[in-house]
């Protein structure tokens, strides 16, 4: 990889303003970013970690809502996250044991892989990001693939997950990349369901409303009899047609309905 | 440049490193520590775990700086002074755990991590746990068995002996 400077402030307004100069980026866990950056997708002139703010790791729970910090790697969360069950099943499936250990849910959100866990699971929750600067509804996070409403500079410093009635993970796993090839996250809330699905869209994680609206009047599986998402927009690669994967979202949404309740 | 000090099976280790540095970089040749293998370039193998303040970590995916005060140990920790090898590499020996070695460093220190954390691992869940290990020789079942071995359990009964059977 290409060289840069290293910074590792220890404060979150030390991070901002470390991060302001052109060409610096943020590194979380760095489980994906380094990667990017040996195969020279990446070249940041400055890399500001996050690794050493202590304000920003965490997991918390009160008044039904979950509130993680956003330097949170996934194994904290696997442990700890016991308020929310799902969540915690869900972070201690990603990647491996190592990729646990540094990996962050603030990384994972702000990089926005079209085949990640966790944006699933903010999107089905109905997430609120927390950062610096401001606080982002999930709804309107994520802007597609490796997209989001993040600005230049801006720190995911949390994020706060209502806690569900109910809730399931399911992920198809891409066994190469312990990626979702499909994951569909399903969560349960006095306010209706909220479905979404990570790994299968060509615009990143979505929301299946047909589904939610089904499962809103039936929290049961005959109430997705019937329904499919369209093969159009989906990923097709190597690994897994268009329709393959349109197919998986209805099959993965069945047993996580199954699964939670 | 800058310098980094950290622990390093027990010793203090000091050098210059650029930011890019990787951690198996500073380990293997500045430290000439280079038990800690590195066979991809895509964080995928974990030829390259070692512990960091007691965790286990990819070694090629965290950088150097990173590292700036923290505790790693190695393979080259895991054996007693006279050589004497420690109960996960003993088992490795005796359940014939590895083929070429490449693996071996990273597969020891995942299990060692393993078992740390949970004791007495189901064959499931030492099979889960090495989910980042590749090993292109053994087929995985004498790992496994190794590891079922060094926890103190039977290891008559994972899958590939019932098969064989
Ligand atoms: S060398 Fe680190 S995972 Fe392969
Ligand atoms: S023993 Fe050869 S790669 Fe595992």
């Amino acid at each position: 990889m290409y060289n840069f400077e290293f910074e590792k402030p220890t404060t979150v307004a030390e991070a901002v303003a470390a991060l302001s100069s052109d060409e610096a980026q943020a590194l979380g866990g760095g489980q994906t970013l380094l990667p990017t950056m040996k195969q020279r997708l990446a070249m940041p002139e400055k890399l500001v970690s996050l690794t050493g703010i202590a304000d920003m790791k965490g997991v918390s729970a009160s008044g039904g809502t979950l509130t993680i910090g956003g330097g949170t790697p996934h194994k904290t969360v696997a442990d700890e996250a016991t308020a929310y069950p799902a969540l915690a099943a869900l972070a201690s499936n990603i990647g491996d044991p190592a990729v646990r250990n540094r990996g962050t849910i603030g990384g994972s959100l702000a990089n926005n892989d079209p085949s990640a866990c966790y944006p699933s699971a903010a999107l089905a929750s109905g997430a609120t990001i927390v950062t610096n600067a401001r606080e982002i509804a999930a709804d309107d996070f994520f802007q597609g693939m490796f997209t989001t409403a993040l600005d230049e500079g801006e720190i995911i410093t949390a994020v706060k997950f209502p806690i569900p009635e109910k809730a399931n993970y399911q992920k198809f796993e891409q066994p190469a990349s312990r990626f979702a090839l499909v994951g569909v996250y399903v969560a349960k809330y006095a306010e209706g369901v909220r479905v979404a699905v990570t790994g299968a869209s060509e615009e990143g994680v979505f929301r299946w409303t047909e589904a939610e609206a089904a499962l809103s009047s039936n929290f049961a599986v005959s109430a997705l009899e019937g329904l499919s998402v369209p093969a159009d927009g989906m990923i097709g690669d190597l690994h897994g047609t268009s329709e393959y994967r349109a197919h998986l979202v209805g099959v993965l949404t069945k047993r996580a309905v199954t699964a939670a309740a | 440049m800058s310098q980094v000090t950290m622990t390093v099976n027990g010793k203090t280790a000091t050098g210059d490193v650029e930011g890019r540095t990787l951690l198996v970089h500073f380990l293997r040749d500045e430290l000439q520590l280079t038990g800690t293998h590195v066979g991809c370039d895509t964080s995928q193998c974990g030829a390259c775990v070692v512990h960091v303040d007691g965790k286990a970590v990819k070694s090629c995916t965290m950088l150097a700086a990173e590292a700036d005060g923290a505790s790693v140990e190695t393979i080259e920790a895991q054996a007693a002074d006279d050589g004497t090898l420690n109960v996960v590499q003993q088992a490795f020996q005796d359940h014939h755990g590895l083929q070429c070695g490449f693996c071996t460093p990273g597969m020891v220190m995942s299990a060692t991590a393993l078992l740390k954390e949970n004791p007495k691992p189901t064959e499931a869940e030492i099979r889960h746990y090495l989910e980042g290990n590749i090993c292109r020789c053994t087929g995985y079942h004498n790992i496994v068995k190794s590891i079922m071995a060094a926890s103190g359990q039977d290891v008559d009964s994972i899958a590939a002996e019932v098969a064989a059977q």
